[in-house]
């Protein structure tokens, strides 16, 4: 990955907390373009609340995003997805009740010269787009409800890619997943990478992410522990940082890295 | 967004029907797509209308009876269109009622005390007025409750259960409890009755427009799937639904018209144009009531926003998921305000028929009738679990509400049992439709 000066997203100091409690505290991140990072820590370490400030489903407390080095404002998930930045949740975030072309286009909506929903249009954009991602992906006309645990995930993925997006943030991507439909979801983010988009991936378990990553965060108690390029430090020093917060020296210490006296 | 919803249990019938191969009725409904809930209802509802027509010894399925029953569920098939929105979204609106007998008591003061004032009695001017302030009042009392919903966030069971009681004290308050009568030459029209129905031609009219609106849906629809080549039905499964949907149609308008003017009004009628007064008397046709076509061009403008525009699909996509349409970046407490905005209106529409067919404004108009409405839309399949329901199933189950009562009405069953039996059908229903919901699953 060539290095680049201006990051794709800088998140600098971002703190938020709950009735008192830091779910995040002073936790600075940084992607580039064509770059996956890994955001690793245990249940409850705070990944996942750093990224949906960033998703726009969370208001920060303090800090800043700076997106291509701007300044950007993101109060909401429309304001961030003005920025490019798409967001595939580990919930998977579907309206069960509706298709998957309805799902795609959740507030988006293809309209008519009328004003009316243009679900030809969209329908056939959706077809394109699974087809793209998912060739055995058949069931257009039913409830989003009805499909497997892979055909949902590739729904949100979709989505995602649907509309361009330049940052995208995958939580737990993997996790609902067989092993074959996991491969999949490997080589689209290879895939979705060659074509210079940066990629978040949050998840606890390292395994799923390890080898596909070009950097890794690590996250413990709402503080980053640190980050290292995936080159420069092995599984095992990972696992190191997540569990006790012990920092190796293939990796740049974070705020949260343990203390060594 | 209707069709979708259906067409989980079209897929789960069809797979059903699967295993069913050589079965000639399964055979059928699959290759109609008929909805199997729907045709359910359909069912429940010939059964309802058979039984009372055996019980009252043959006075239930005559022309007479059945255009009263039409004109009846006018009202509360109209508040129920809103119903299936407000509920689809796992809210409640328990102050229809009461917005009901507010909207219709303004109406009421409007036409009767403030505005002939301006213009005289039964000025042409005077029933638009009329109706336009009384949709506008609707509006701005759903603006107001759905707003506290959506801001405040006081669940709607709460604030609307304050607006059953404020609206019906407000209705109280503007004339001091007086009842406000008569209506508007003009607007007692909307209310049905011999002047309020468009008569044998027009009703034909109507009834064949109807049938080539049901041809081109069918024409269109096809067309459509052939495009994006998606499985269609059998070409003789579409002649069906065609020939199924004009007989119903044809079949209604032919029954309407066998209603005949009283021979009271029909004699007053023809000395009044000079018609000698034959043997037989005179036979003039009702046709189709007034707020039957209002209800009906309501349940089809509401099918059209649930169905066919963005907010129907925010509507339902909230119901099945908040957390995901609020991600989806839809502005769900907007979307909550409008709701209860449409709600509010049609308060005012069905206040504006049931004052005009009573051809007065009470304080107690509407009781009761958020009760009809909810029940109306459960019956028709709404989930109070949020994310389905329709339209056209929650008009039928106004339908359905209505010829209980009427049937009841005709076997001289006291009031009170009748309450007795409604309450007890609802809570039947909705058990069937639990039942039938986990077997579907």
């Amino acid at each position: 990955m060539t290095e680049q000066t201006t990051p794709l997203v800088e998140m600098k100091n971002i703190s938020i907390s709950f009735g008192g409690i830091h779910a995040v505290e002073n936790a600075s991140v940084d992607l580039f373009p064509g770059e996956v990072v890994a955001l690793l820590g245990h249940n409850g370490a705070g990944k996942s609340t750093l990224i949906k400030i960033l998703s726009g489903a969370y208001k920060r407390d303090n800090g800043d995003i700076m997106i291509n080095g701007e300044t950007a404002d993101i109060r909401n998930p429309r304001d961030a997805k003005k920025y490019g930045i798409e967001t595939i949740y580990q919930t998977l975030a579907v309206a069960d009740n509706v298709d998957a072309a309805a799902n795609l286009y959740l507030g988006r909506e293809l309209q008519t010269k009328w004003g009316t929903l243009d679900d030809v249009a969209m329908e056939a954009s959706a077809r394109e787009v699974m087809g793209r991602l998912n060739p055995n992906f058949k069931r257009f006309k039913e409830p989003v409800k009805a499909l497997s645990g892979g055909q949902r995930q590739s729904v949100a993925i979709a989505r995602a890619i649907l509309f361009d997006a330049r940052i995208l943030i995958m939580d737990e991507p993997t996790a609902a997943l067989g092993p074959q439909e996991t491969a999949q979801v490997g080589d689209l983010i290879k895939q979705l990478k060659r074509e210079g988009i940066g990629i978040f991936l949050i998840s606890h378990d390292i395994h799923d992410v390890f080898d596909l990553a070009d950097r890794v965060f690590v996250m413990k108690n709402g503080k980053v522990v640190g980050h290292a390029r995936t080159e420069d430090v092995t599984k095992d020093e990972v696992l190191g940082m997540i569990i006790l917060g012990k920092v190796p020296p293939g990796a740049t210490p974070g705020p949260g890295a343990m203390k060594v006296v | 967004m209707a069709e979708t919803i259906q067409s989980t249990t079209n897929s789960k019938t069809s797979g059903a029907a699967g295993q069913a191969e050589g079965n000639i009725v399964a055979r059928f409904f699959r290759a109609t797509e008929i909805d199997t809930r729907m045709l359910g209802m359909i069912g429940a509802l010939l059964i309802i209308w058979v039984g009372f027509h055996i019980l009252t010894g043959g006075l239930f399925l005559t022309p007479r009876n059945l255009w009263n029953l039409s004109v009846q569920t006018a009202s509360v098939a109209v508040m129920a269109t809103g119903m299936v929105l407000v509920i689809v979204t796992r809210n409640i609106d328990l102050s229809v009622g009461s917005i009901l007998g507010f909207t219709g008591m303004i109406m009421g003061v409007l036409q009767a005390r403030l505005l002939p004032e301006l213009f005289g009695f039964n000025h042409p001017a005077i029933w638009i007025i009329t109706l336009a302030g009384g949709i506008a009042i609707g509006a701005l009392i759903g603006t107001l409750q759905g707003s506290i919903i959506a801001f405040l966030g006081v669940p709607s069971f709460i604030v609307t259960l304050g607006g059953l009681l404020i609206w019906r004290g407000a209705t109280w308050f503007v004339t001091s409890g007086q009842t406000v009568a008569p209506m508007d030459a003009n607007f007692r029209l909307m209310g049905g009755g011999t002047e309020g129905s468009i008569g044998a031609t027009w009703s034909w009219v109507v009834g064949i427009l109807a049938c080539l609106a049901i041809i081109a849906a069918i024409i269109n629809a096809r067309r459509q799937r052939k495009r994006f080549s998606f499985p269609r039905r059998p070409v003789w499964a579409e002649y069906v639904l065609i020939a199924l949907g004009c007989i119903v149609v044809l079949g209604a308008v032919y029954i309407a018209n066998n209603y005949y003017w009283p021979i009271a009004i029909a004699r007053r009628y023809a000395e009044a144009n000079n018609i000698a007064w034959p043997e037989g008397g005179l036979l003039i046709s009702q046709g189709i009531a007034n707020p039957v076509l209002i209800a009906i061009a309501v349940g089809i403008v509401m099918t059209f926003i649930a169905t066919r525009l963005r907010f129907g699909r925010y509507v339902f996509a909230i119901g099945g998921n908040p957390e995901a349409a609020e991600l989806a970046g839809i502005k769900t407490r907007w979307v909550t305000v409008k709701i209860f905005a449409l709600m509010g209106m049609l308060c005012a529409i069905a206040a504006a028929i049931s004052t005009a067919r009573l051809n007065a404004a009470t304080n107690a108009q509407g009781e009761l009738d958020e009760l009809y409405t909810i029940a109306a839309a459960v019956i028709g399949g709404t989930s109070l679990a949020g994310g389905m329901g329709s339209i056209a199933g929650a008009m039928l189950g106004a339908l359905v509400m209505q010829s209980l009562q009427s049937g009841m009405v005709l076997l001289g069953i006291d009031s009170p049992f009748q309450r007795i039996v409604v309450g007890m059908v609802l809570v039947t229903a909705v058990w069937l439709d639990t039942v039938y919901r986990s077997r579907a699953k």
